[in-house]
């Protein structure tokens, strides 16, 4: 059942991958980013339910957490100078 | 059965919302509006497929007894959902700042109404 939903995040995370390649400046990137980073963390969900495995679920936990993190420290960055 | 046609409905929404979301990044013209396409559908569709993950997890668990493993993986994909509420919305909130504040001109506008209201921290 989890695995063609796998497959599907997948695609999506190829199409936000796009916008993460093309964008003209640097914020245009950063949600592209963003929106990759919720993507895995719903797709690590998915396949610790496919194979029964509790630990990608931690990863899963501990992704989010990292990401957001990652997020905030890359907006106060471009928020200093023109991109 | 009951539970699985509830679970394939959940997916169904999740994967919509998933794949707009993705669609919306190259539909909109400016960093705002692909802000504005991403975040809500990702969160919503990560809302749903989350759910159905716990669905699925909650009746093995029913079925089996209290001790089952997938309690575990009910409880950390719950933990799981609740760090994506919490963390989602406050990135985008930092995203537009940081892209008001780096001069990004929402595309077609022709006034900025938080041009003077810049708060200074």
């Amino acid at each position: 059942m989890w695995f063609p939903v796998a497959i599907f995040l997948g695609v999506c995370i190829i199409i936000a991958l796009i916008r993460v390649i093309l964008g003209p400046k640097a914020p245009s990137r950063v949600v592209g980013l963003d929106t990759i980073n919720t993507l895995v963390v719903v797709s690590m969900v998915v396949l610790g339910a496919a194979f029964e495995e509790v630990i990608f679920i931690d990863v899963a936990i501990v992704y989010a957490l990292l990401s957001f993190i990652t997020t905030l420290f890359i907006a106060k960055y471009i928020e200093k100078g023109k991109f | 059965m009951a539970i699985n046609i509830v679970t394939y409905i959940f997916i169904a929404i999740g994967g919509f919302f998933n794949i707009i979301g993705s669609i919306g990044l190259h539909r909109f013209p400016d960093v705002y509006t692909r802000l504005h396409a991403a975040t809500k559908c990702t969160t919503f569709g990560a809302i749903f497929l989350i759910v159905a993950v716990m669905i699925q997890s909650i009746s093995v668990w029913v079925t089996e007894g209290i001790s089952s493993p997938q309690s575990v993986l009910t409880l950390h994909a719950f933990i799981a959902l609740v760090c994506i509420l919490l963390t989602n919305p406050t990135s985008a909130h930092a995203i537009a700042r940081a892209a008001h504040r780096c001069g990004i001109k929402p595309a077609r506008a022709v006034v900025d109404d938080i041009e003077g209201a810049e708060m200074h921290d």
